[in-house]
């Protein structure tokens, strides 16, 4: 087993199907709620490999999460893709120029989830 | 698992409309609360994304317009009016009630969502202009980077610059993994090029100063390549050009200036300034600083990479195969054969002449003779895969017919036999195949209680080994039962009850005739008329076959086989007046016998050879040859199934390549010679059987005994 990949977002059914998918191909997995969360179960975990989160999030969205993670000093390099539903480039541009890795515009087929975590995790 | 889903979804959704309804009431009295347009906004974006991955699309495109309409008023650009409540509250009715539909496609309701959609966008500060086609483009699912284009059969080469960005690794990108995955699309030759790395006290660890320049040469399409740098393409440089079509034909490539020039890595004005002074150009390039080693050695791959794909698709294009019927080949192989006889003796007559003119021919002709020899062999050769495929289809109408699950698995289908070889190799692998899917595999259920797999597994290789061709048919099956065969064999007396046997010489009973333990006939196998067919057809063929087997664990069967049956190089050996070929494969060295040694040994014929006991055989004793021994024997030492054995002869000649002659039906039985060969003075020399002559004495041995 590889290191867990942390997906965030506040919708449970596409944690859930995230979650499901990537289980499936045999990762491990972490869940979280919105990006505070994920931040506070980034730093109980400092094994994590990757990050997947949803960008509308209460408490802190996206685009904050990914400012944190890259401010930090444990996981400044961690590949982190952004699931989005915008497909206006505004909203991709600011998750980039945050530092995120990559992106997956929703609706996605988990096989389209799959090849972009195996291309981000190489 | 996807109803499981649909249920989560609706779940939540029902859970956001509930949450939206509240919000919307809230917003009605405080219309500037950001936090809650906030939440309803994202209540929306909630059911729009998971609605399109369940399946949801209609409501997914009816929420995106109520979506839209939020987005303005959170960006401040649209005030919340009592209208626009009303709306959105009959919009959050309309996708509940979406929902209970199950979101069928006949929709009583569908005109009303028309209504309040077309509400909606007049409500929007441009009028509905743009609206519809913000509905096309979130309807439109991205492909995203997975896009699976593949071109056609025709070989691209890409000529690809990578430069990423100096903060590349805080965007949490690998540019080795990218890099690696064009390696997997195909031949790919990368050179780093490092002339930006500043010096040390100004490097910074965490930026990327190497960028890198590819050459791919690929069938796949340019979006294919753009697809890898999804992630990055927007910041960095990435150049993608197409150097070569797939069309070009060969003939020089570009020159090393050119493909610089081409590349932007250097002016044309220096291209000609230097070019005047003729040197390598790659060379002057770089000591003139107008270029770096890396870029010039760049260059040059392209250069060889382009060359090396123009000249292969030539020889692809040219390279058609003809036919030619297969007794032509046999003449041809005759001929040869012939020819190499012919040629021993022009060599032999030339040695004995001292004229150095004649020698010189004469070696000449061996070179050519030979080289002659390997290509007509050559041609009769062909991969051994078409034989392992028709087994496939064995297997599968078999393991269906005993109701047993198994799996062929195979390797070194490419290796080489003569085509003889592997049509006379056919049905003996039948047997062997039909016998480890009958008798080893078990069936399913019974494996499942052992522990192991239900599926079995019958793995075939094919592999060189020296001058033969191993082949091994491997079983995950019940393996031989050792006691089961000891007791059968002294039934029929093939052994004394009680006798100790070695596993190997146990399992080769299973190939003498009439031998075959299984409790039951079946139609597949069992008949005990099997593995001595199987036996004798390998060694009509010059080869012998193995048994290794585990119980419990399986059976592995390795077939040894000659590469060729029509020339073997050999020892030539002298006993007498007569000459004995000794096929070089078998023979380890050669040393001395003298008188004095053998008194030695007391009668018993072993020979210490350095230490180690050596068995030998007397062949002027075997093959009954009158006169005297010389003094000084030699004794040629074998290496083969059967152990270390030496063979005593008179002198030993020297190599030589032995045309095979069979001996006719007359004498087809004798033991211990399997062929005969002319040499080059016309004289006949008989091939010895090392193994079975080995084994003829350890007969006899016994019998003394």
């Amino acid at each position: 087993m590889g290191k867990p990949i942390l997906i965030v977002d506040d919708s449970s059914s596409i944690r859930q199907m995230v979650s499901f998918t990537l289980k499936g191909a045999g990762y491990n997995v972490i869940e979280a709620v919105d990006g505070r969360d994920a931040f506070e179960k980034l730093q109980g975990n400092p094994s994590v490999g990757m990050i997947v989160t949803d960008l509308n999030m209460p408490n802190l969205d996206g685009i904050g999460l990914i400012r944190q993670v890259r401010a930090s000093s444990s996981h400044k390099f961690i590949p982190i893709i952004m699931l989005t539903t915008e497909s206006q480039d505004s909203r991709k541009q600011e998750g980039r120029s945050a530092g995120a890795t990559g992106w997956i515009i929703k609706p996605f087929k988990p096989e389209q989830l799959l090849a972009v975590v195996r291309k981000v995790l190489g | 698992m996807k109803d499981a889903h649909m249920t989560a979804f609706k779940e939540e959704a029902y859970e956001l409309l509930a949450e939206l309804e509240t919000s919307l009431l809230t917003l009605e009295e405080t219309p500037d609360d950001s936090e809650t347009v906030g939440r309803v906004f994202r209540a929306m974006h909630t059911i729009k994304g998971s609605g399109a991955m369940f399946g949801f699309e209609d409501i997914a495109a009816f929420t995106h317009e109520v979506e839209t309409v939020f987005d303005l008023v959170r960006k401040g650009e649209m005030a919340v009016t009592k209208e626009l409540i009303n709306l959105t509250l009959a919009a959050r009715d309309r996708i509940k009630a979406m929902l209970d539909g199950d979101g069928a496609a006949e929709d009583p309701g569908a005109e009303r969502a028309e209504a309040i959609i077309a509400s909606l966008r007049a409500l929007l500060p441009g009028g509905d202009k743009d609206a519809h086609g913000a509905t096309a483009d979130s309807a439109d699912p991205r492909p995203g980077p997975t896009a699976e284009d593949r071109g056609g059969d025709a070989t691209f080469i890409y000529r690809i610059r990578f430069k990423p960005p100096p903060d590349i690794f805080l965007c949490g990108t690998n540019p080795v993994g990218l890099i690696d995955e064009l390696r997997r699309m195909g031949e790919c030759t990368v050179v780093a090029e490092t002339d930006a790395i500043p010096s040390l006290d100004e490097l910074n660890p965490e930026l990327c100063y190497v960028y890198w320049d590819l050459l791919l040469s690929t069938t796949r399409k340019i979006e294919a390549i753009r697809d890898v740098f999804i992630f990055v393409e927007d910041d960095g440089t990435l150049k993608i050009e197409i150097i070569d079509e797939g069309d070009g034909t060969p003939g020089d490539y570009k020159k090393m200036g050119d493909i610089l020039v081409e590349r932007g890595d250097l002016s044309p004005e220096a291209l000609r300034k230097v070019l005047g002074r003729q040197k390598r150009i790659g060379e002057m390039l770089v000591e003139d600083g107008l270029t770096t080693e890396g870029k010039v050695q760049s260059a040059l791959l392209e250069q060889r990479q382009v060359k090396e794909r123009l000249e292969k698709r030539q020889a692809v294009e040219s390279a058609s195969s003809i036919r030619v019927p297969s007794e032509r080949l046999d003449t041809l192989m005759n001929l040869v054969g012939e020819l190499v006889t012919v040629q021993a003796r022009f060599s032999q007559t030339a040695g004995s002449r001292k004229d150095a003119e004649l020698s010189s021919i004469a070696e000449e002709v061996e070179r050519l003779t030979w080289e002659l020899r390997d290509n007509a062999m050559n041609i009769r050769m062909l991969p051994i895969g078409t034989t392992f495929s028709k087994f496939k289809r064995l297997l599968r109408d078999l393991s269906g017919e005993l109701g047993k699950d198994i799996e062929l698995s195979t390797e070194g289908e490419e290796t080489e036999l003569d085509k003889t070889v592997i049509e006379k190799l056919n049905d003996p692998l039948v047997h062997l195949i039909r016998n480890s899917i009958d008798h080893g595999i078990e069936m399913p259920d019974v494996r499942e209680s052992l522990g192991k797999p239900r599926c079995g597994t019958v793995h075939l290789s094919a592999v060189h080994s020296g001058a033969n061709v191993l082949i091994r048919i491997r079983d995950d099956g019940a393996g031989l039962d050792k006691e089961a065969i000891r007791a059968k064999a002294a039934e029929r007396g093939l052994i004394a009850p009680g006798a100790v046997l070695s596993d190997k010489d146990l399992f080769g009973l299973v190939l003498l005739p009439g031998f075959s333990t299984a409790k039951k006939i079946t139609n597949v196998s069992g008949r005990g008329v099997g593995m001595d067919v199987v036996k004798r057809a390998i060694e009509a063929l010059r080869g012998a076959i193995e048994i290794d087997s585990r119980r419990g664990a399986g059976t592995t069967i390795t077939v040894r086989l000659p590469l060729t049956l029509a020339i073997i190089d050999g020892l030539l050996v002298n006993i007498g007046e007569g000459f004995f070929v000794i096929p070089l494969a078998v023979v380890e060295e050669c040393v001395e016998l003298t008188r004095g040694d053998a008194a030695r040994s007391h009668g018993r014929d072993i020979a210490n050879v350095r230490g180690q006991l050596t068995p030998y055989i007397r062949l002027r004793e075997q093959f009954v040859v009158s006169g005297e021994p010389p003094p000084i024997e030699q004794i040629v030492i074998t290496e083969g199934s059967e152990g270390r054995v030496g063979l005593v002869v008179d002198r030993v000649v020297g190599e030589m390549q032995a045309v095979i002659k069979s001996l006719g039906r007359v004498y087809k039985d004798v033991d211990g010679v399997s062929g005969s060969t002319i040499m080059g003075d016309g004289t006949v020399a008989l091939i010895l059987d090392v193994p079975k002559l080995v084994k003829t004495a350890e007969m006899r041995e016994k019998e003394l005994i």
